[in-house]
């Protein structure tokens, strides 16, 4: 297995590379882009990079402009800036306009570890996938998103593209076979399904191999697109698996678990449990830590899935 | 000075424009008249004199563009896109019905010629930053955007004047329509936003104070703001909020509301049109 990498490490570099053959790629910040990793991109490319400083709103508004009047745009800054501060902005500039606006926020999630609460988003999911025509992705490791990351700047429209702070096991050979709108069996199983996204579908095939040792056989998904879902994914889960949990780094009211369980009530009920941040504030800490302390760790997606299937 | 018969041309249309705009509020049942009123000399020379605009081919490439981000006034807009020929003027009579391409607020996606999607203030202002960072690149085209007064309260017009003046966008001209008023009463008594030409300036902007229903002062203000290199302009232009009606004038209780039936009949006189 390659070394760890961060997701916004592969977004970074993703850039360079798409940089040198897309002449209508925009990349603008606030302030953050040593940190959401577009300063390689600022490096390579200065005039057509905008920094707009610590200013999440206009960030948003002016991405909009510049995609309307026919660039390619990817915005970055923190998830929590970009989906909570400006969500109005994105909602009317960029979704209501349907422009071509990639919303790449990093530092998602608990995983973003010691700046605490104020910087750990659980609701930028449930926020961005009730806007009309955009498009959620949330890739699992670096790979993925840069595979992922080259489709949603390739197509029109608004996307909002999670990234994650810390670096993360690679699961997905670098040129693989992942397409947004697909979600991807890793590991198949016949006593339940494991529908993760982002970091936890690394949890949950550490969550596999102990709960075969127990004689557990789960199926493993990578749900990287929350919206549009895949439904036939969930619909084969749930008719040949009969259990669905899923894991995300999320609240568990209205992302992943949300979007899954709003297909299966009306397509396929079926058993569900839901790994996610629990309804409350985070806290400092280690990545690893925090997963563990808020339930959202290897064995809290054992727990669920024993849970359900007895 | 601007020639007689350019001034003649735009006072008429800006007269035909107070025309319909009464006319779609009052066939809407809802709407903003005060403020669409209030900006009809400046969309009359913006749309009759100084933009390079083709209605024929609204998505011509460098073309210039004019972005509303007071998007309550739509009906100023929308009158002016007809008047110049985007659309038939029978669209506006249908303004905020089901199923038609003029929403209560401006859409870009149903609309002719609308640049921008606006009604959340402050927003069109910040796309018209990114507006006019790409007419740079692209090497054409001129943004002017309209903002109103009561919109200066916006935190975010304050983020976009900022990178404004920090990208030096002297292909963005901003136009303040100082009318005074806004929903809950005077600006003065709501939230000062007094001074609007001191704030502009120490944005990085260079900004001029004129009167906003004199035309010859409207089109010069125009192009002094061409002529200024390495800032944007703001031209903050004093206005009478419902301008041209006599009993809308200078009253904020028009600011969003329709005129009866006797109501539309006594502007349309005074502005010299019919139902």
């Amino acid at each position: 297995m390659a070394g760890k990498t961060a997701t916004r490490q592969a977004y970074g570099e993703f850039l360079v590379e798409k940089g040198k053959t897309k002449a209508d790629l925009i990349v603008m910040d606030a302030d953050l882009s040593k940190s959401t990793m577009t300063n390689g991109f600022s490096k390579a490319f200065p005039e057509r990079f905008f920094n707009m400083g610590i200013a999440e709103q206009n960030l948003f508004g002016t991405a909009a402009g510049l995609a309307l009047s026919g660039k390619t745009v990817c915005a970055s800054t923190f998830a929590m800036f970009a989906s909570g501060r400006a969500f109005e902005i994105i909602r009317n500039s960029i979704g209501y306009t349907h422009a071509n606006v990639k919303v790449c926020a990093t530092h998602a999630g608990i995983s973003v570890g010691e700046d605490g609460a104020s910087h750990q988003t659980f609701e930028d999911i449930a926020l961005m996938r009730t806007i009309p025509g955009m498009t959620v992705l949330n890739p699992s490791d670096g790979e993925s998103a840069k595979i992922l990351l080259n489709q949603a700047v390739d197509t029109d429209g608004p996307f909002y593209i999670r990234l994650g702070r810390a670096a993360v096991e690679q699961i997905y050979k670098p040129g693989a076979d992942v397409k947004v709108g697909k979600a991807v069996c890793l590991r198949d199983g016949k006593d339940c399904t494991v529908i993760a996204t982002g970091i936890l579908v690394g949890e949950a095939l550490l969550a596999a191999e102990t709960l075969a040792k127990d004689g557990v056989e789960i199926r493993v998904v990578d749900m990287h697109t929350i919206k549009p879902i895949d439904g036939e994914m969930i619909e084969k889960a749930a008719k040949e698996t009969g259990a669905i949990v899923t894991a995300e780094e999320h609240s568990v009211i209205g992302g992943l678990g949300g979007a899954v369980a709003e297909y299966a009530a009306t397509h396929c009920p079926v058993k569900m449990a839901f790994v996610g941040q629990p309804d409350c504030f985070g806290e400092s800490g280690k990545p690893a830590e925090l997963l563990k302390k808020y339930g959202m760790s290897a064995d809290d997606i054992v727990e669920k899935v024993k849970m359900l299937v007895g | 000075m601007p020639d007689a018969n350019t001034i003649e041309t735009i006072k008429k249309a800006a007269t035909e424009i107070r025309v319909d705009i009464v006319k779609q509020v009052y066939f809407a049942g809802s709407g903003h008249p005060g403020g669409s009123l209030s900006a009809a000399d400046i969309l009359a020379a913006l749309y009759f004199h100084e933009m390079k605009i083709d209605p024929a081919n609204p998505q011509k490439e460098g073309r210039d563009k004019f972005v509303l981000s007071k998007g309550h006034a739509a009906p100023v807009l929308y009158a002016a896109l007809a008047e110049r020929g985007y659309f038939p003027k029978e669209e506006l009579w249908k303004l905020r019905r089901l199923d038609v391409m003029l929403q209560g607020h401006p859409s870009r996606k149903t609309t002719p010629g609308v640049e921008m999607s606006t009604g959340s203030l402050g927003q069109g202002f910040s796309a018209s930053i990114g507006m006019a960072l790409a007419a740079r690149i692209d090497g054409a085209g001129r943004v002017y955007t309209l903002l109103g007064d009561g919109e200066l309260e916006e935190g975010l017009v304050w983020e976009a004047a900022m990178a404004a003046g920090h990208y030096k966008l002297d292909n963005l001209c901003v136009i303040v329509d100082w009318n005074g008023l806004q929903i809950d009463g005077r600006n003065d008594d709501v939230m000062t936003v007094a001074p609007v030409d001191e704030k502009f300036k120490s944005f990085g902007f260079s900004t001029l104070l004129i009167d906003g229903h004199s035309i010859p002062e409207i089109i010069t203000a125009f192009d002094a703001a061409k002529a200024v290199k390495g800032e944007p302009t703001a031209i903050i232009a004093k206005t009478v909020k419902g301008k041209g009606v006599s009993f809308m004038e200078n009253e904020a209780g028009w600011h969003g509301k329709a005129p009866s039936e006797e109501e539309t009949k006594k502007a349309l006189e005074e502005l010299g049109g019919e139902l």
